[in-house]
C-alpha cells in the first residue's frame, strides 16, 4: 500500500511538471498579451507599454521566463497577478470560500436527488417514473445553463420576487445566515439540476447490475426486509462507480462553474479563470492550472484508494 | 464661470443651479427649462442623508493606487477615493478640487511664457486617516511618478516638469522645460497620493496601500471582495459637498444581459461603464421607476486604417471608402439611431471643436467614379486593383461584440458595391489590442477612442497623429495608423506649446480640417452611453469629459 502510494505520488509529480511546461508554453504562445488591457482604456503610449513589458519580464525569451517562474515556484513564490498585483495564492484563496459554498451545496443536492432517483429508477425499471427520470436526466444535461439560469431569474426573481437575482448575500447589509441561504437557492437549483443527471444515471445502472446478483436474491430469500436489502446489500456494491464520479468531480468543487457564476453574479473560480484568460494574467492562470491539476491527480488517487475500502476484492500491490 | 472663484465646486447641485440660470436667462426652450427645473427641484430640496448605491460594472476594478497602470473601470473608484487638483465638469471647464483656483494667465497662475504654474491649494483638507494634506503631497506624487523604481502608468507630460517646488505648505510651483498646454488636463487626471503613507514604503510597486488606499476623496475604502464587489464608506470629514450616501458599492457583473436583468429587479441602482446596450434600449424605456441617461460621450467610433498598407496610401481610396459608407443606415439600422454622427475626433461640447467640417456624403456612384479615375480598375474577381495592389483588406475588432459584428457585415456589403473586398477578422481583446494593434500589424480595425478624455480633457493629438509617434518606428506614441503629414506635425506641436484656449482654438480647428480632408481614419459616430438609475437617485449626472460617471458621487442622494 505504502509503495503503491509512493509510486502514484511520484507519477503525479511528474505529470504536474509536464502540465506546467505545456500550460506555460500554450499560454504564452497563444496570440495576444497582458498589455492589451491598457491599450483601449488609458492614454499609455508605446514607450509605457515597452517599459512595463520589461518590468514584467515579458521581453525575455520564453525558456528564460519559464525558468524564472519555475524557480520562484520552487521557493514558494507563485508570482503576482498582473491585474491586481496581489500574490496569486491570495487571489485564489479569496475565491475558494464562495466557490466551495456554491459547489458543495449544488453537489450535495445533485447527489441527494440523483442517488434517490437512480435507486427508485432501478427498483421500478421501465415504470412511468423511470421513463420520466430518464427523460429528465437527458433534459437537465442538455439544457443550456445560461438560458436556464436566466429563466429562473426571470420567473422567480423578476416576476414572482421569491429569490434574489444574484450575489452571495445582500450587499452592504450585516451577515445573516437566512440571507445567505436565500441567495443560494437560485444558483444551487440551477447547478444542482445540471449535475444531477450523471449521479442518477450511474446509480441506476450500478443498482441494476447488483440487484440481480445472487447475493441480493439470497438476502431476499432469507427474508431480509426490502429497504435493508437495497441499502446494505445492493447500494454498497453499487457505490463503486459513484466513487469514480466523486473523484472526477472533486476538482469541480474547487474549480467552480463559469456559467452559473456569471448568471448569478457569483464570485467563483470559474469566472476568475475566464477573466484572467481575458487579461492574459499569466501568473494567475498558471496558478489556477497547477491548483486544478493537483486536485485532479489527488481526486483520482483518492477514488482509487477508496475502491479498496468499499470493495475488499481490490488490493494494491 | 470665473476660474478664480474658489470653492465653486459643490458637486452636481450648484452645476444644476447654474444650468437653470443659464436656461432661464438665455430664454432657452421650454424643454431645456423644464429639465433644469427638475434639476432645481433636486437642488431646492435639501439633500437627505443615508442609504447606499450599488453600481453595476461589467469589469472589476482592482487597481487602487491611482498612479499605477490601470483600466478605465479602476478610474471610477479613484475618483471616489482620491482627488486631483481640479477636474473637468460636464460643461468642459476645469473646477478646483484640491487646488483653491484654476491657474490661468489672467489670474497670474500661469506665467506669460507658459513655463511657470503657481497653484494655490485648498486649506484644511485632511487625508482619510486624519493627517493634513499639504503641498508636500503634490510634490511627492510627482516624485513618485518619476521614480524609476515605480512602474508608473505613464510619465508622458510629467517628464517635462523641470522642477516642482513648494514655497509654503499650500503653494506648489511648477517650472516646465518648455511650454506644454495640456499641463492643466494632465493634473486633472493626476490623483494625489499621501506622502506620509507611501513615503515610507520599501517596495513602491506592491505594498499595503494597494489594498488599503488612503485618499482625500468623498469616500473611504471599505473592503474588496475579490471578483465580486468593492465597498466604499462615506468620508464624514470630506471638505466638499456631501457625501450624502452612507456607502457606494461597486458590484462586478460581467455579462451585460445579466446586468440589465439585475437592473430590472432593482438589485443594482446604477448601470455603470457600458451601461445598457442599444438592443435593450426599447425595453429599458418601458421600465417603471427608473431614469435613463443618454448623453453623448467623447468616444468616437472609427474605421482605423493602417496607412502602412499600400491599399490605403492613396488618398482617393480613403475618400472613396468614406463616400461608399452608408453612415446614416449604419447608425439607424445597427445602432438604432441612438448615436449622433461624427466628422471629428472631438465632440461639439469641446471648446476646440470645429463646427465647419464638411458633412459626410453617401454616394457610391461618386466613389466608383473616383476610384476609376485614379486607375483602380475592377478585375476579373470583381475587386478593384492598381499596379498589382488589390483593394482587399481585413477589418478586426474585439470578437463577441455583437452590435459591432453586424456593423462590420454591413460595411462589407457597402464596400463590395464599389468593388472593395473587406474581410472580417475578429479576435479576442487580448489579441487584437496587443502587438497586433500597437505594432501596426492590422489592415484596419473598428474601434472607439476618446482622444479628448484620455488626455484628461485636451485636444492634443501629437501622440495619435504625429509622425514621431509611430510605435513601430520610434517605439513611442500611439500613431498606429502610421499617419505622416508635415503640416500636421507642425500644428500638433504648436497646439501643445501655445498656452491659452483662445490661442489654441484656431490651431485645433485646422487640425480637424486636415484630418477630415486627409481621412487617415474614418470617423463614424459619437458613442452614447445609455445608463439607468433608480428614479429616486438625485444628482446623477453624466460627464462626457471623464471616463466614469461616478465622478460626483459625493452629491448623490436618495429622495425618499
Amino acid at each position: 500500500m505504502g509503495r503503491y502510494l509512493m509510486r502514484r505520488l511520484l507519477q503525479g509529480g511528474a505529470v504536474l511538471v509536464g502540465v506546467t511546461v505545456i500550460a506555460f508554453a500554450l499560454l504564452h504562445l497563444a496570440p495576444g498579451g497582458p498589455l492589451a488591457m491598457y491599450t483601449l482604456t488609458t492614454s499609455m503610449g508605446a514607450e509605457d507599454l515597452a517599459r512595463i513589458s520589461h518590468e514584467l519580464g515579458l521581453d525575455q525569451p520564453l525558456p528564460v521566463q519559464y525558468a524564472r517562474w519555475a524557480a520562484n515556484l520552487v521557493h514558494g513564490d507563485w508570482g503576482r497577478s498582473y491585474r491586481d498585483s496581489r500574490p496569486v495564492l491570495v487571489d485564489i484563496a479569496d475565491r475558494l470560500p464562495g466557490t466551495v459554498e456554491l459547489m458543495l451545496a449544488s453537489l450535495l443536492l445533485a447527489i441527494g436527488i440523483g442517488v434517490a432517483v437512480g435507486i427508485l429508477g432501478a427498483l421500478r425499471r421501465y415504470s412511468i417514473f423511470d421513463y420520466l427520470a430518464t427523460t429528465g436526466a437527458m433534459v437537465s444535461l442538455s439544457i443550456p445553463t445560461f438560458w436556464f439560469g436566466l429563466m429562473m431569474i426571470f420567473v422567480f426573481s423578476v416576476t414572482l420576487g421569491w429569490i434574489p437575482s444574484g450575489d452571495m448575500y445582500s450587499l452592504g447589509r450585516p451577515f445573516s445566515l437566512v440571507d445567505r441561504l436565500h441567495h443560494l437557492v437560485g444558483p444551487v437549483t440551477v447547478l444542482g439540476l445540471v449535475l444531477v443527471a450523471p449521479w442518477s444515471r450511474y446509480t441506476r445502472s450500478g443498482m441494476l447490475e447488483v440487484l440481480y446478483q445472487d447475493y441480493v436474491r439470497t438476502a431476499r430469500a432469507k427474508g431480509v426486509p426490502a429497504p435493508r436489502v437495497v441499502v446494505q446489500h445492493a447500494l454498497r456494491n453499487a457505490l463503486i462507480p459513484l466513487l469514480t464520479l466523486a473523484g472526477v468531480q472533486l476538482p469541480m468543487l474547487f474549480g467552480g462553474a463559469l456559467v452559473t457564476e456569471t448568471v448569478f453574479s457569483w464570485p467563483g473560480m470559474g469566472r476568475f479563470f475566464v477573466d484572467s484568460l481575458g487579461y492574459r494574467d499569466y501568473p494567475v492562470l498558471m496558478g489556477i492550472l497547477i491548483f486544478t491539476a493537483v486536485l485532479v491527480i489527488l481526486g483520482n488517487l483518492l477514488a482509487d484508494l477508496l475502491y479498496a475500502v468499499v470493495d475488499p476484492r481490490i488490493r494494491f500491490g | 464661470m470665473p476660474a478664480t472663484e474658489p470653492y465653486v465646486d459643490k458637486g452636481g447641485v450648484s452645476v444644476k443651479r447654474r444650468e437653470f440660470l443659464l436656461a432661464t436667462l438665455g430664454g432657452a426652450g421650454a424643454a431645456m427649462a423644464s429639465q433644469a427645473l427638475r434639476g432645481l427641484g433636486g437642488a431646492a430640496a435639501a439633500p437627505q442623508k443615508g442609504g447606499q448605491v450599488i453600481v453595476g460594472l461589467s469589469q472589476e476594478p482592482t487597481v487602487f493606487n491611482p498612479l499605477k497602470p490601470h483600466i478605465e473601470v479602476d478610474r471610477g473608484v479613484h475618483m471616489c477615493l482620491f482627488d486631483a487638483l481640479w477636474r473637468m465638469n460636464p460643461q468642459g471647464q476645469f473646477v478646483p478640487n484640491l487646488a483653491a483656483a484654476i491657474p490661468t494667465v489672467e489670474n497670474g497662475g500661469i506665467s506669460k511664457d507658459g513655463l511657470q504654474y503657481t497653484i494655490h491649494l485648498r486649506r484644511g483638507v485632511t487625508w482619510h486617516d486624519g493627517a493634513p494634506f499639504t503641498a508636500a503631497d503634490v510634490e511627492f506624487t510627482h516624485q513618485f511618478i518619476m521614480n524609476p523604481k515605480f512602474d508608473a502608468a505613464t510619465r508622458v507630460g510629467y517628464d517635462g516638469i523641470a522642477s516642482l517646488t513648494t514655497p509654503d505648505p499650500s503653494t506648489v510651483v511648477l517650472r516646465l522645460s518648455k511650454p506644454y498646454a495640456p499641463m492643466l488636463a494632465l493634473w486633472s487626471d493626476t490623483y494625489i497620493v499621501p506622502k506620509h503613507v507611501l513615503g515610507s514604503v520599501t517596495d513602491l510597486n506592491n505594498n499595503a496601500f494597494d489594498t488599503k488606499p488612503i485618499g482625500t476623496g468623498p469616500f473611504t475604502f471599505g473592503e474588496r471582495v475579490a471578483g465580486d464587489h468593492i465597498t466604499l464608506e462615506a468620508n464624514r470629514t470630506y471638505y466638499g459637498a456631501g457625501p450624502y450616501l452612507d456607502r457606494v458599492i461597486f458590484k462586478y457583473i460581467p455579462d451585460l444581459t445579466v446586468m440589465f436583468t439585475r437592473f430590472q429587479t432593482g438589485d443594482i441602482d446604477v448601470t455603470g461603464i457600458q451601461g445598457i446596450t442599444v438592443d435593450h434600449f426599447d425595453e429599458a424605456k418601458r421600465l417603471k421607476g427608473v431614469t435613463l441617461h443618454t448623453g453623448p460621450t467623447n468616444f468616437v467610433e472609427y474605421l482605423w486604417f493602417n496607412l502602412g498598407r499600400p491599399q490605403f496610401q492613396d488618398k482617393v481610396v480613403r475618400e472613396a471608402l468614406y463616400l461608399g459608407m452608408d453612415k446614416q443606415s449604419y447608425i439607424q439600422r445597427i445602432y438604432y439611431g441612438v448615436p449622433p454622427d461624427s466628422e471629428s475626433y472631438l465632440a461639439p461640447s469641446s471648446w476646440a471643436f470645429n463646427p465647419n467640417l464638411p458633412k459626410h456624403e453617401y454616394n457610391p456612384e461618386k466613389a466608383r467614379a473616383r476610384l476609376e479615375e485614379a486607375g483602380w480598375k475592377v478585375g476579373a474577381d470583381g475587386i478593384r486593383a492598381k499596379n498589382g495592389v488589390r483593394l482587399s483588406f481585413s477589418n478586426s475588432t474585439t470578437a463577441g461584440n455583437k452590435v459591432r459584428e453586424q456593423a462590420q457585415a454591413f460595411l462589407q456589403q457597402n464596400w463590395k458595391a464599389i468593388g472593395v473586398d473587406m474581410q472580417i477578422k475578429d479576435m479576442p481583446a487580448a489579441v487584437v489590442w496587443g502587438d497586433y494593434f500597437f505594432k501596426s500589424q492590422f489592415d484596419s480595425v473598428t474601434v472607439g477612442w476618446n482622444i479628448w478624455g484620455e488626455a484628461g480633457g485636451d485636444p492634443n493629438v501629437l501622440n495619435w497623429f504625429g509622425s514621431g509617434y509611430i510605435p513601430v518606428k520610434s517605439g513611442k506614441g500611439s500613431n498606429t495608423t502610421q499617419y505622416v503629414n508635415e503640416k500636421m506635425d507642425r500644428l500638433a506641436e504648436e497646439g501643445v506649446s501655445v498656452v491659452g484656449q483662445e490661442k489654441r482654438k484656431p490651431i485645433y480647428r485646422q487640425i480637424q480640417a486636415i484630418l477630415r480632408e486627409d481621412l487617415p481614419v474614418l470617423p463614424i459616430f459619437y458613442y452614447v452611453n445609455i445608463e439607468g438609475t433608480k428614479a429616486g437617485l438625485q444628482n446623477y449626472q453624466q460627464n462626457a469629459n471623464l471616463v466614469s460617471n461616478v465622478w460626483n458621487a459625493n452629491a448623490w442622494w436618495w429622495a425618499k
